[in-house]
């Protein structure tokens, strides 16, 4: 056996030094940031992307254990993140005036959660049959269903009870009611309740779920049955059964990371959650290194904020974007920038 | 020589499979008693993997039954097959190349010692306990297999023969009663192969498990096998003891040729 090692060095050793990372990265950031926002350093418009960013991350966390470690494409992420946002909304608006804001807030996160697991399970069961391509059709689908159903959703309340209709028409509350979602208008009145703290948290709740889970027998399953689904069943795992789970823990996150964006507007239209939301997550996940949740981290922020310090540029402004991502992925794919950063790193393994 | 009064742990009775019209494993039969080596010999081509991949069902069979333990696995998948025990290595090498040798065996230890995704997750005692137990039968395993000097390696970077070592070390973690090696010895020098016989024998005395072996190379399976079954042609063209084998005249003619 192995000698004993302190907690220093538990944290450091090849096995857990990524997720000390991440956590140390995510805490650091949560303080600078909070910092800055006392001392009033930070900008209105830096200020509103704060939430937001926490919101990528989370979603971002969840993809990169389907796509990255899963070795599944899942092109429906904004389509859980909606059917997140929306559940959410309505949750909080149900009990607005019963539960004061942080638990309803938790509430509502783990009810979308929760509700976009069970989702996520029932897609997974004909769509986790599927391989490759297939799947990314399916999930892509998916996306547009989930979007267009929303799109023509009515939720609202009065002293009867909640009212759910898809027709406009027979959509009707008495007196004193309150309407959550109003079809293709969205939601209008939303109490907004999220804040930066609550996205931290949430942002460090993913990592430790992923983390915790990665290092663990269903971890090494899901990874064995992406490196060879042959010899992963014929060593008794159930391939289905792994990848299922990956789908649905990132589903699940999505749909936390949804309820937390729909609480940060008091007006959301769900179009906001088509497939270009999906791409932009993968967008994070792949330029972020599959399976690399450091990574994963570091290329939503940057990605997510990078458009709007283009602002200054108007219209040119995705042109810049678009440049700069190729140019990440051509420097992050070259091979004697990789040679050059392994053999740094291995020079800094001999010296300790 | 094994006795045969009792039943055997695995029975093959007329086995065949077509692929469309080819006809690539025709009326086999078979028995391996427990604690016995026994190898599956014959030319490229004769269908010496195909009739692994029926014992562990990757393929259906078309005709013919496959009894392990007494029971019929007809209906049974692969994961099935694994979890009744019995377990392979392949041909062209299958390792999780991406994780390290320690986590290769460890999955293999995955129906046998469980926890939740909830255990996993909220890091509940019982997950220490579990890997833990995971972890101490793993590099128990790799030093069985002297592969302990590999454990934190990334398995894609090991060299060839310890590689083939790793297969066998996640086929065991599986707590096989019947461990199928697929052609064990490719690719190794005389004296790796000398190493690899004697730990296929301690395998057997120490896990008390059967085993069948495909192999090319005639001093292993003459060494060690108690009983060999020649196929040709995907039918099988005899049995008997390496001595009986070694001296039949169709068995030579299938090998050199008139």
């Amino acid at each position: 056996m192995t000698k004993k090692k302190n907690l220093f060095q538990i944290l450091v050793d090849d096995r857990h030094r990524a997720r000390t990372i991440s956590y140390t990265m995510v805490i650091a950031a949560y303080i600078i940031v909070e910092a800055m926002l006392r001392s009033g350093n930070l900008s209105n418009l830096f200020i509103n992307l704060l939430v937001p960013v926490t919101c990528y991350m989370v979603a971002a966390i969840g993809l990169n254990l389907n796509v990255g470690v899963s070795g599944e494409l899942n092109l429906g992420q904004a389509g859980f993140m909606a059917i997140g946002a929306f559940s959410g909304i309505c949750l909080s608006g149900f009990f607005a005036d019963t539960i004061p804001a942080v638990p309803r807030l938790m509430l509502a996160i783990l009810f979308g959660a929760l509700l976009t697991a069970l989702m996520g399970f029932l897609i997974g069961i004909p769509v986790l049959k599927l391989q490759g391509d297939y799947l990314a059709i399916v999930t892509l689908a998916f996306g547009e269903i989930v979007k267009n159903l929303i799109m023509n959703l009515y939720v609202g309340f009065d002293r009867t009870g909640l009212k759910v209709s898809f027709v406009q028409q027979t959509f009707t509350l008495e007196e004193g009611g309150r309407i959550l979602l109003n079809g293709p208008m969205g939601s209008t009145s939303t109490q907004k309740i999220s804040t930066f703290t609550a996205g931290m948290i949430l942002v460090i709740i993913a990592l430790a779920i992923v983390y915790n889970l990665l290092y663990s027998r269903h971890g090494r399953a899901i990874m064995a049955a992406r490196d060879n689904r042959i010899a992963a069943e014929s060593v008794g795992i159930s391939v289905s059964r792994t990848k299922m789970l990956a789908f649905v823990v990132s589903a699940s996150l999505a749909g936390a990371a949804g309820v937390l964006y729909g609480l940060n507007y008091s007006t959301l239209i769900v179009s906001k959650f088509d497939f270009n939301t999906s791409i932009l997550i993968l967008v994070y996940v792949v330029l972020g290194g599959l399976g690399n949740i450091n990574g994963t981290l570091i290329a939503t922020v940057i990605l997510f904020l990078l458009p709007e310090m283009l602002r200054s540029l108007q219209a040119y402004r995705m042109l810049i974007y678009a440049v700069i991502l190729i140019l990440i992925m051509l420097i992050t794919n070259n091979q004697s920038l990789r040679a050059g950063l392994q053999s740094l790193r291995n020079r800094g393994k001999k010296d300790e | 020589m094994s006795d045969t009064s009792k039943t055997p742990i695995l029975e093959v009775k007329e086995l065949g499979i077509d692929f469309g019209g080819l006809t690539a494993v025709n009326d086999l039969n078979l028995q391996i008693y427990d604690r016995e080596i026994v190898g599956l010999i014959g030319p490229n081509g004769a269908g010496k993997t195909t009739v692994f991949n029926l014992l562990t069902k990757v393929y259906k069979p078309t005709r013919g039954q496959i009894l392990f333990e007494g029971r019929d696995t007809a209906g049974q998948t692969v994961v099935g097959m694994n979890r009744a025990g019995i377990a392979r290595t392949f041909q062209n090498i299958r390792l999780f190349d991406k994780l390290t040798v320690l986590d290769n065996v460890r999955t293999g230890y995955h129906n046998s010692v469980r926890y939740s995704p909830f255990t996993a997750v909220l890091r509940l005692p019982s997950y220490y306990a579990r890997e833990r137990e995971i972890e101490g039968k793993s590099r128990e395993l790799l030093k069985i297999m002297e592969l302990d000097q590999y454990t934190d390696v990334t398995a894609g970077n090991l060299p060839y023969g310890a590689q083939r070592r790793l297969e066998i070390a996640r086929a065991l973690a599986t707590g096989p009663k019947l461990l199928l090696l697929d052609e064990p010895a490719a690719g190794m020098n005389p004296q790796e192969t000398e190493n690899l016989m004697q730990m296929i024998r301690f395998i057997r005395d120490h896990f008390g498990i059967a085993i069948l072996l495909i192999e090319h190379d005639m001093q292993l399976v003459m060494g060690i096998c108690e009983r060999i079954t020649v196929l040709n042609y995907g039918m099988m063209l005899a049995e008997g003891t390496p001595e009986e084998i070694r001296s039949n005249p169709a068995v030579i003619k299938a090998y050199l040729g008139e």
